[in-house]
């Protein structure tokens, strides 16, 4: 296992700063779940000048739907979804306010270049790994849109939840560097894709 | 819960990789399957919408209803008293949720015999997603589809999850190709297919796949495919489809003989 650094939300800035792309993180704190549907209705919101149902400012978007919770169960699985779905809503999110994003997958230009500019930080979590990722929610609770369902908006209390940094704030894209890092080496006997 | 045949094929992968992020994931997705197993949780909250193989015997006989309903209502009853994700919604553009996981995607076959197989497999949306088909021209040969299907998982990246199985529908038509892609995810990983040139062909893909670097969580890595699976048909003269459907590493199937 490599060096962790152990975070805390609400994400100031001083401590967004002092992580890199590569960096692996142990969050803790309150995550609020978003998915495709409530981002459309907080951005229409947003557009319309009215009061979101939860204030933004320092906040971390946790990109998931849980399973529910069986009898005695605080949450069922819970791994992250793409994040590239969200990405044509983010840029107006960050500007809201929003700092921190945790989900799977690549995101646009626009979204990095907002990131940079909002100084924010956009985290993976392992896709798949649901029930592992279960056993770090402490608390679970519906506080927007409930009629969503799964896409409802869910207040999560998280300990030491394991994450990696995508795209930091100073622009760097994990992603893209650690395939340039594996993607090189095999290319002498990777041939066959030409 | 995640079959024998994919845990098995992870803990190959553990050894095979050199990379120390790809090994964490590799290492966190043996552990999360571990817990699902021990709590009775899903693996991956994304518990799909529910494909269903279904090879109908043509001597059977269904009475008492129609077998669909009965498909769906194991549906409902699965989804709604095991605790799993309701995923689907009714209507693509009006996007309302049916709260049941209804209605399955149903695949029925009529077969020689008396008896009834079905094989169910949920089907997540972040693999889903990334999934594609093509129609090649004759002469692309197996270049082509290798490189189709080397695009695809490129193009897709670390959305899908990997470390993947990935499976090729080659030939029919367009439909039949994507059928057959979708067909290809329920055999045992790793096992390779019987004609040798779908053999051939899927071990000279699984190689391209994993010299791309992508590895598992596509942080970097050697191992992004665990099984390249591939089933052919015949097609016309002028055709050569192809059709790719990735899977995540949580490959869930589980089959049924009435």
């Amino acid at each position: 296992m490599p060096d962790v650094k152990k975070i805390h939300t609400p994400l100031k800035e001083e401590e967004i700063c002092r992580l890199v792309a590569g960096d692996h993180v142990l969050l803790s704190g309150i995550l609020y779940t978003a998915r495709d549907a409530a981002h459309a209705r907080l951005v229409e919101l947003i557009k319309r000048g009215e009061k979101l149902p939860i204030d933004l400012e320092y906040q971390a978007f946790y990109y998931a739907g849980p399973t529910p919770a069986p009898p005695g169960r605080v949450i069922g699985s819970i791994g992250p979804t793409t994040s590239s779905r969200m990405d044509v809503y983010t840029p107006q999110l960050l500007a809201a306010g929003l700092k921190g994003m945790i989900g799977k997958g690549e995101r646009s230009p626009t979204v990095i270049d907002a990131i940079v500019k909002h100084k924010a930080i956009y985290f993976a979590a392992t896709g798949g790994a649901g029930a592992l990722l279960a056993q770090r929610v402490v608390s679970c609770d519906v506080v927007a849109f409930e009629d969503l369902g799964c896409e409802a908006i869910h207040r999560l209390e998280v300990v030491d939840f394991p994450l990696i940094v995508i795209n930091d704030c100073f622009g760097n894209d994990f992603y893209k560097q650690s395939r340039a890092k594996y993607g090189m080496r095999s290319g002498a006997h990777g041939s066959t894709t030409r | 819960m995640l079959p024998d045949d994919v845990l098995r094929a992870l803990e190959n992968a553990l050894n095979k990789e050199e990379s120390v992020t790809g090994r964490n994931v590799l290492e966190q997705l043996i552990e999360n399957a571990r817990i699902a197993r021990e709590q009775r949780i899903p693996i991956c909250q994304d518990t799909g919408i529910t494909v269903v193989f279904l090879e109908i015997g043509q001597d059977v006989h269904i009475s008492g209803g129609t077998l669909y309903e009965a498909v769906n209502g194991g549906v409902r009853i699965g989804y709604t008293e095991g605790y799993l994700r309701k995923s689907v919604v009714a209507h693509p553009l009006l996007r309302k949720n049916t709260e049941d996981n209804t209605p399955a995607v149903i695949h029925a076959k009529i077969v020689p015999g008396d008896k009834l197989v079905g094989t169910i497999v949920p089907k997540g949306a972040g693999s889903e997603n990334m999934s594609a088909t093509k129609m090649l021209k004759p002469s692309d040969g197996a270049e082509g589809v290798v490189e189709f299907v080397v695009e695809t998982v490129k193009k897709a990246g670390s959305n899908p999850c990997p470390p993947l199985i990935v499976g090729i529908g080659l030939g029919g038509t367009l439909e039949m190709a994507c059928l057959l892609s979708k067909k290809a995810l329920i055999r045992e990983v790793g096992k390779p297919a019987d004609n040798p040139t779908d053999a051939e062909l899927e071990q000279r893909t699984i190689e391209a796949i994993n010299a791309t670097g992508i590895g598992p969580g596509g942080l970097g890595g050697r191992v992004t495919a665990l099984a390249v699976h591939v089933e052919s048909f015949p097609c016309h003269i002028a055709s050569l489809p192809v059709a790719v459907t990735l899977q995540c590493h949580a490959a869930r199937h589980a089959g049924f003989v009435i």
